[in-house]
């Protein structure tokens, strides 16, 4: 199983730190923006905002987790095509730009993508959104369910 | 202004002496100001509000929000998310009237009022 799109571990104490810097280079982006343009921007895609993600399984489903706080239902997508689910969806900012005088959450456009190692059942899959975290249960096809076969010994 | 100034780190903070270490993470959060006050939208995924500590003491204001166990099911494939709570230490405004700071937790976002006393508002002073 692979996951794509991932670059840091959010809210690790690192990310902190790294999230303080990308707010000082924000800070600079905003003060070069009105005599350089977009020249600084090429740098933005450090603050792509990749929510963490957990996946876990047994013989019967995969069960996904997303971290995704404050966002409203409709924000989420969720698909699944053949073995690739994706999740993704926009926070949108309610915030008054010019309010905010420390900002550290991310705003925006997300999404992750995982493949699923075996063929799930893409009928049942059902998803659930509670307290920030998004919750998929994937059963597994029944195919690729694992198959106890009773040997008799003579 | 010292809002957003945050004196102790939110990580390895003791819960007391003799004790463990509990380790929390620093929820990453936003805070407006406004003429009439401050807010603060603090992210904590998988907090509710039965998990939920805040506490203002000698002009500091604690958050602290404990994750509700996940039942999980199965065995973990691949992880990213902490199952350690958050913790965070905002000095306060002393403009602020700490009686009637309002906090409310939806989908995960904490979201903390805090409105500046009455006395402090600039107030025009008409001259007869």
């Amino acid at each position: 199983m692979n996951i794509v799109r991932y670059q840091r571990y959010p809210q690790s104490d690192l990310s902190v730190t790294f999230d303080r810097l990308t707010t000082v280079r924000n800070e600079l982006d905003r003060v070069f923006e009105s005599s350089f343009g977009s020249f600084f921007r090429p740098l933005a895609s450090l603050n792509r905002w990749n929510p963490a993600v957990d996946v876990y399984q047994d013989n019967d489903q995969f069960t996904v987790y997303v971290e995704l706080p404050g966002l409203k239902k409709e924000e989420i997508e969720i698909s699944l095509n053949g073995d690739t689910l994706t999740i993704g969806g926009e926070r949108k900012s309610e915030a008054n730009a010019d309010q905010g005088f420390r900002t550290e959450r991310y705003f925006g456009k997300f999404q992750r993508s995982l493949t699923l190692p075996v063929p799930v059942n893409s009928e049942k899959v059902n998803a659930t959104y509670k307290d920030g975290i998004l919750k998929v249960v994937l059963p597994k096809a029944e195919e690729a369910k694992p198959k106890q076969i009773p040997v008799s010994l003579n | 202004m010292n809002i957003g100034t945050q004196p102790q780190n939110g990580s390895s903070a003791l819960a007391g002496e003799g004790e463990r270490p509990v380790q929390y993470v620093t929820p990453l959060a936003d805070v407006e100001s406004t003429k009439e006050g401050y807010t603060i939208h603090a992210e904590m995924p998988g907090v509710d509000k039965s998990g939920l500590e805040i506490t203002v003491d000698n002009g500091e204001l604690t958050i602290v929000g404990h994750r509700h166990p996940e039942e999980f099911s199965g065995e973990p494939v691949y992880r990213e998310i902490r199952s350690t709570g958050f913790r965070r230490v905002y000095e306060l405004d002393p403009a602020i009237d700490t009686s009637n700071i309002a906090a409310r937790i939806d989908q995960g976002v904490l979201t903390l009022t805090l409105p500046k006393a009455e006395s402090v508002e600039p107030r025009k002073i008409v001259v007869e």
